[in-house]
């Protein structure tokens, strides 16, 4: 067992989110192939900050090819970025978060001064409540098929069993979570929604997120070239991610001991942050995590709706580390902290402290 | 050509099954093993915990684990949801609850299905016993499910050797997802024309080059392709292969000739296979033409026009 308090990792580079993008995400984007919805949030991102493919230093994207359903689909991503002649590029089979993490540490090296990160998820083609049953243990759990709903209802219940939440306090993190979304028009559920009906109880429809599909895109720049690029920068002053043990029984499911170690290591409790933009798809999971990460009621957590309002699987963590980025760009945030999940009930965590210039 | 609407979008069935055989540690071994005996098998930590489902590691030192101890096939529920609609592959299919169990002597919770008339039947706390499966193979789904249980909690792990006869060593996992595969815009309006017979490309409105088949960007621009150009039908190969075994379920005769072809207008180049010609006088430069046969959705292959081969420097940058 680590004995000592873990260290606040300070990055080498000052290295910033200097643009981000979205798409409107919708229930289905049949007319479009991956790489035709993604295109459109790269050209966004690029026209923001006036550089073109070439000038980017380092690509890295995140995608599953069990949501699309074909083996390396990220492949045909690569045509939207302009990939010939090569380029330097890494892919993740994860959330775009980690793709994010992995340009920051390219960045740190010195090897290139800009990043592109993208990520996109088309959950339409199939359904991501059984895809999900993919990414588990195989041989104890895969086989019995367990849909992400029910696994993160057995979570919820643990959080009423141990009195951190009841059902009405799960519907106000719903009902706060789409009015809130009604200034987000990417969207794909915002305003009055009703609860509904049991999906796996004690989970109702609005304690889910929408199922949808959606790309984002980020701009990485190191230094004075994120000066030059964005008016006022996001500069990534920590980021950190760790994961828990696979069995779920293995887990406290009502904690988040991982969060709470990614946010300690970059550096999120040395002061207190304005904003929040957690990824926490269920309800039950912003729970958890306001107590993991020690979010006081002044914290602003989810002003654009969170993934209770737009779901697109494997960019969803990604849009949170762009709505808070995006937040200090516009000035409405001075440190703002986000949150990206993988796996079944929180299982894996990235934080990311984000701050502008005073 | 200029750029048209879009058509329709095309849809279709994709159905992905993939049955991976996993080999199983000496642990997962002697747990599944088990579990077709109907003994329950655990894995003591280093820190004394005891660990069911037992796996070969120890989730906090990392260190292999190898001390087995048999378990009660009863425990107790320490979470609980209601799944009122059970969903393919499931352990039941009527409504049921899931449950994470602790059984009696472990430490950690199995993750199965509890058989109970409804969620009013099922609270965490309550006491749950294995139904076992009436035939049992050695995997996880030898426990059919839990049902109530009135019985007291049991005691404690004993030890076990985790030997059985005839050890369960490997798991043939099945698995299938259901997609409705969409190719998009540019793909869809390739595939509709070629139901017309006829090969459409897009253009890049950068650098101008036609991509056949189009795949809605630019993989030098990063930019989208749009308008639509009719390019072939006929093309130049601009290089080959020859085929030498036969594929599974192709009913084609070996040696036959597998090629690029670069269709006038191109500038990218499509493969197909070449015939009616012997496959050792088929050339780069050789001209040739698309065969149809009634009702497909594609050329079923390319023969020679017969027209003078094309010249190297026409195609070369295909190449």
């Amino acid at each position: 067992m680590p004995s000592a308090k873990p260290s606040v990792m300070r990055p080498v580079r000052d290295i910033a989110v200097v643009a981000f993008g979205q798409t409107d995400h919708r229930r289905s984007t049949d007319e479009l192939s991956e790489v035709e919805m993604l295109m459109p949030v790269l050209h966004q991102v690029l026209a923001a900050t006036g550089l073109k493919t070439s000038d980017i230093g380092f690509t890295c994207s995140g995608s599953s090819d069990y949501l699309a359903g074909r083996a390396f689909s990220f492949t045909m991503a690569l045509d939207g970025v302009g990939a010939w002649p090569p380029i330097s590029e890494s892919h993740v089979e994860m959330d775009g978060a980690w793709a994010l993490y992995e340009a920051w540490t390219k960045l740190l090296t010195g090897d290139a001064d800009t990043a592109l990160v993208y990520s996109y998820g088309k959950s339409s083609p199939g359904s991501v409540r059984d895809v999900l049953t993919r990414q588990l243990d195989p041989y104890y759990v895969a086989p019995l098929w367990p849909d992400s709903v029910a696994l993160a209802a057995l979570q919820a219940q643990a959080l009423i069993d141990a009195g951190d939440a009841d059902e009405p306090a799960l519907a106000g993190v719903a009902a706060r979570s789409r009015q809130d979304a009604s200034a987000n028009s990417h969207a794909q559920l915002s305003g009055s929604v009703a609860q509904g009906v049991y999906v796996v109880r004690p989970l109702r429809t609005g304690d889910c997120p929408p199922v949808g599909d959606g790309a984002a895109a980020v701009i990485l720049a190191a230094g004075e070239r994120a000066r030059e690029l964005c008016e006022r920068p996001a500069w990534i002053r920590g980021i950190d991610h760790r994961i828990e043990a696979h069995g779920l029984g293995v887990r406290d499911l009502t904690d988040s001991p991982s969060s709470r170690l990614a946010a300690q290591r970059a550096g999120a409790f040395e002061r207190p942050v304005d904003t929040a933009e957690l990824h926490a798809p269920f309800t039950s999971q912003e729970v958890v995590l306001r107590k993991a990460l020690k979010l006081g009621a002044d914290v602003v957590v989810n002003p654009s709706g969170g993934a209770l309002a737009a779901n697109p699987v494997m960019a969803a963590g990604l849009i949170r580390l762009g709505e808070a980025a995006a937040r200090i760009h516009r000035g409405e945030s001075d440190r703002a902290l986000a949150h990206a999940t993988s796996g079944p009930c929180l299982q894996q965590n990235l934080i990311a402290v984000l701050e502008g210039d005073a | 050509m200029a750029s048209a609407p879009s058509p329709e979008v095309l849809r279709a069935p994709l159905v992905l099954e993939f049955p991976f055989t996993r080999s199983l540690g000496p642990v997962q071994s002697a747990f599944l093993t088990g579990l077709r005996e109907r003994t329950v098998l655990g894995v003591k930590t280093e820190d004394g915990r005891t660990l069911v489902p037992p796996v070969e590691y120890d989730p906090v030192s990392a260190e292999e684990i190898r001390d087995l101890v048999e378990v009660g096939a009863a425990g107790t529920v320490t979470t609980w949801a209601w799944n009122h609609e059970p969903r393919r592959g499931q352990p039941l299919d009527t409504p049921f609850a899931w449950v994470l169990v602790k059984l009696d002597g472990a430490d950690t919770s199995l993750l199965h299905a509890l058989d109970v008339p409804g969620p009013d039947a099922v609270r965490t706390g309550m006491r749950v016993r294995i139904r076992w499966a009436a035939e049992r193979i050695g995997a996880i789904t030898d426990i059919a499910c839990f049902e109530a249980d009135d019985g007291p909690a049991g005691g404690g792990a004993r030890p076990h050797s985790g030997e059985f006869g005839d050890p369960v060593t490997g798991i043939v996992a099945l698995a299938r997802l259901d997609y409705t595969y969409a190719p998009g815009r540019a793909q869809t309006a390739y595939i509709k024309a070629l139901s017309e017979q006829k090969t459409v490309g897009e253009r890049c409105p950068s650098c101008r080059k036609v991509y056949v088949p189009p795949r809605g960007a630019c993989p030098t621009c990063g930019v989208a392709t749009a308008e639509r150009v009719e390019v072939g039908p006929r093309g130049t190969v601009t290089t080959y292969c020859i085929v030498n075994i036969k594929a599974k379920n192709l009913d084609i005769e070996v040696p036959y000739v597998y090629a690029h072809i670069a269709l006038d207008g191109a500038d990218l180049a499509l493969h197909a296979r070449i015939a009616g010609i012997p496959y050792d006088q088929v050339r780069m430069g050789l001209r040739v033409e698309p065969v149809w046969t009634e009702g497909a959705r594609f050329p079923d292959h390319y023969r020679p026009t017969g027209e003078p081969d094309a010249d190297y420097d026409t195609y070369k940058e295909l190449v």
